[in-house]
């Protein structure tokens, strides 16, 4: 999501996204500091005690638990998927998750749609000087539920504190690896003329619900992002069909534009869809007309673009809208052998356009 | 009422092009003023749905396009001082001024910020009185009440940090002098709903009557436009020139007094620089002399601006209407969304952005039989 600074950057108050910290406590209590010193990355005794106190009782697992450099795994043989992704969202809290939530979901889901198990994440934290402990630990604590939901195990990590004014609270860092399912070969070079084009769910909510509490905009009804992980729905989907599938995607930033764009062309295959049937929910829409956006190109964090061999495509539907995260997932168009590398939609009116690549962020417009 | 979807029917759509295709005997050509409906015309493909022989062309209202160079090398002189902190909306950062874009002084360390109303901006000066802060205020009548307002609350509660980088234009004169300029080929026009929701249209029946050119006041959605296209043809076909309101849910023959009472007392008429098209006299406000404190021109004493333009660039001519976007010999080559030689590929309204974004350098037969070999959709 674009970066934008707002006059509520200026507020010291809390956006109506930061959660209540009242009733949490600290499962040990720290020792004296409420907030983030320059000695919690030093390396000493401050250092140990986030360790001990924080990362370990959240994440707890018998490879994190050994304190070591490096964590020891086992894996089996076969191949391995190896992905890592850097955190710097803001607002840090936001209507449907966290920047915890974001660590974690996001890697699993990159290691998930190259079509592999995802089994351990590090995570490494870079912390601004006098950032509060209570939300360190409310981010910790997201992570840990998120990696309990998603099956994986946090094993190692780091943290680093940088002197106020160097960060913006707190950046995160996750590196997962997952083991490679046998008999699958999706990739964005494998979409193929004809194959249709399924996506798990409505589009757009993550980057609406962060513009919709960093921008201090009001809307009726509030948009929570859709930050999920993906591994068990799109499991349930190579299960099955695993080899009806040929190319998986999660639409991140740049929205589903961006993502269908990179297919066709690294597929050199054209794509069409058909705009009146993209799943938009109203207030997400509502929200876009109003700033001028485009709902294709708006971030989301908790769907899949799965490219499925005509045959099949019925059957994959079906199966995605009996999984809770898929069960908005539609049927948005196919794959050609026309217009190579290009996106082609159908627009409302039933005429034709063309939706680019995008360059850089989407800009709310004047009038 | 669902606007989201009640103004976008593709049949009521389709039915409307039949009944425009019944109605139309002879070429006509067009324009719609406004940038926002350029857009939506383009991205909804309706000018695909029209009877060969109406052409739309594409006219200068996009306030981004228009807004001089010289104007945005200030902007930026202004944006890069330490102490300032510079307010703009969003689709101003990416325009290029002589040697940099707003996004480049943020990139170097100018406080540059979006913001969605100028008053957020006032908020902003009051929060920070060891600032200058600066407001962009660029657009039509549309945006001039807010940015008039802005002024207004500023000097009100007395807070002297704030000032007004001002440009606004107006509708009317630019109508005029499209239909004064030699080589005219618009016949008739679709007003800017937008603009005519604050100014009604009570502006522009002597301008139908001079220049004997009908003028439909028309909205922003497919069917909106259509029905604004539908009524210009009526009248063409019948030799008319009315001023019509095909945006009658918004639109009324007064507009918005409060508005018009406010831009009275902050602005006065003053001649502008419309850029690639020059100056057309009393074609914008600034602000008048009670406001004159918070207009940032003069309080920060920009000089020794050289604009230079790209001498590829055919903006003018395309803001004209005299081409169309792909008939430029850069579009789609040297001049791209990516390295834009001129603000009509810079603004999402500008025309040639429109034109780039929604394919139109794909001809208009790939584009129609685009997705018809589909079996699943």
């Amino acid at each position: 999501m674009p970066e934008i600074a707002n006059a509520s950057d200026e507020d010291q108050a809390p956006s109506k996204g930061t959660p209540d910290f009242s009733n949490w406590t600290c499962p040990l209590p720290l020792v004296g500091y409420p907030t983030i010193v320059m000695g919690h990355g030093g390396g000493g005794k401050l250092g140990n005690e986030l360790v001990e106190h924080l990362f370990l009782p959240a994440f707890r697992n018998a490879a994190l638990e050994n304190l070591g450099d490096a964590a020891v795994l086992e894996l089996g043989a076969g191949h391995l998927a190896m992905s890592t992704d850097s955190f710097v969202v803001q607002p840090l809290f936001f209507p449907g998750g966290s920047i915890g939530d974001l660590a974690v979901n996001g890697t699993v889901n990159d290691l998930a749609v190259s079509g592999a198990i995802p089994k351990y994440l590090s995570a490494s934290f870079i912390l601004e000087e006098g950032f509060p402990l209570a939300q360190l630990a409310a981010i910790v604590d997201a992570m840990a539920a998120a990696a309990a939901t998603a099956g994986i195990q946090i094993v190692t990590g780091d943290t680093k504190v940088v002197e106020r004014g160097h960060g913006d609270g707190c950046y995160i860092n996750t590196a997962g690896i997952g083991v490679l399912r046998k008999g699958i070969q999706v990739g964005p070079r494998h979409a193929k003329p004809g194959d249709a084009i399924l996506v798990s769910g409505f589009i757009g909510d993550h980057g609406m619900a962060i513009m919709s509490v960093r921008e201090g905009l009001e809307f009726e009804s509030q948009i929570r992002s859709d930050c999920a992980a993906l591994n068990g729905t799109i499991s349930a989907v190579l299960d099955e069909a695993g080899h009806a599938i040929h190319a998986m995607r999660d639409p991140t930033r740049g929205g589903l534009a961006s993502t269908l764009n990179e297919i066709a062309q690294a597929s050199g295959v054209g794509i069409w869809i058909d705009e009146r049937r993209l799943p938009v929910r109203t207030e997400v829409q509502s929200a876009c007309e109003l700033l001028g956006l485009d709902p294709v190109y708006v971030a989301n964090e908790g769907k899949a673009v799965f490219f499925v061999a005509p045959d099949a495509a019925e059957r994959v539907l079906s199966i995605l809208r009996a999984h809770p995260l898929g069960r908005d997932a539609a049927m948005i168009g196919h794959a050609t052998a026309e217009h190579k590398g290009m996106l082609v939609a159908r627009t409302q009116m039933g005429a034709n356009r063309v939706i680019a690549q995008q360059i850089g962020e989407q800009l709310p417009r004047i009038c | 009422m669902k606007y989201l979807t009640e103004f976008r029917n593709g049949e009521i759509a389709q039915r409307m092009a039949r009944e425009i295709a019944s109605i139309t005997t002879r070429p006509w050509k067009i324009m719609e003023v406004c940038g926002g409906q350029t857009h939506s015309i383009i991205k909804n493909g309706i000018d695909q749905m029209l009877p060969a022989g109406v052409e739309m062309i594409h006219g200068p209202g996009c306030p981004v396009c228009v807004t001089p160079l010289e104007l945005i090398d200030k902007a930026l002189a202004i944006a890069a001082q330490p102490g300032v902190i510079f307010c703009s909306f969003g689709d101003m950062l990416r325009v290029p001024g002589t040697d940099a874009d707003l996004f480049q002084i943020k990139g170097a360390g100018g406080d540059v910020r979006v913001v969605y109303s100028p008053l957020d901006a006032v908020e902003l000066a009051a929060k920070n009185p060891d600032k200058q802060v600066v407001f962009f205020g660029v657009g039509f009548e549309t945006t001039a009440p807010a940015n008039a307002m802005s002024v207004h609350v500023a000097k009100r509660r007395g807070i002297k940090n704030f000032s007004l980088l001002v440009s606004h234009v107006l509708v009317p004169p630019a109508i005029a002098a499209i239909l004064e300029s030699p080589g005219n080929k618009v016949q008739a026009f679709l007003l800017a709903g937008h603009v005519n929701s604050v100014m009604g249209y009570w502006e522009y029946p002597p301008i139908a009557e001079k220049y004997k050119i009908p003028l439909v006041v028309t909205g922003f959605e497919p069917l909106d436009l259509l029905d604004g296209i539908r009524r210009a043809i009526i009248q063409l076909e019948a030799g008319t020139h009315e001023v019509e309101n095909a945006y009658e849910r918004i639109v009324t023959f007064d507009g918005n007094q409060p508005a018009q009472k406010m831009l009275a007392e902050v602005f006065e008429v003053t001649d502008r620089a419309w850029r690639g098209i020059g100056v057309i006299p009393r074609s914008g406000w600034r602000l008048a002399p009670a406001y004159r404190d918070f207009d940032a021109e003069a309080r920060f004493h920009i000089t020794g601006i050289h604009t230079v333009e790209s001498p590829l660039c055919r903006a003018g001519d395309v803001l004209r209407g005299a081409i169309k976007p792909a008939e430029c010999a850069a579009f789609g080559k040297e001049c791209t969304p990516r390295h834009p030689l001129g603000a009509t590929m810079v603004s999402s309204e500008g025309a040639c952005a429109a034109y780039y974004n929604y394919g139109r350098f794909l001809s208009a037969e790939e584009l129609a039989t685009a997705g018809s070999g589909l079996t699943h959709a």
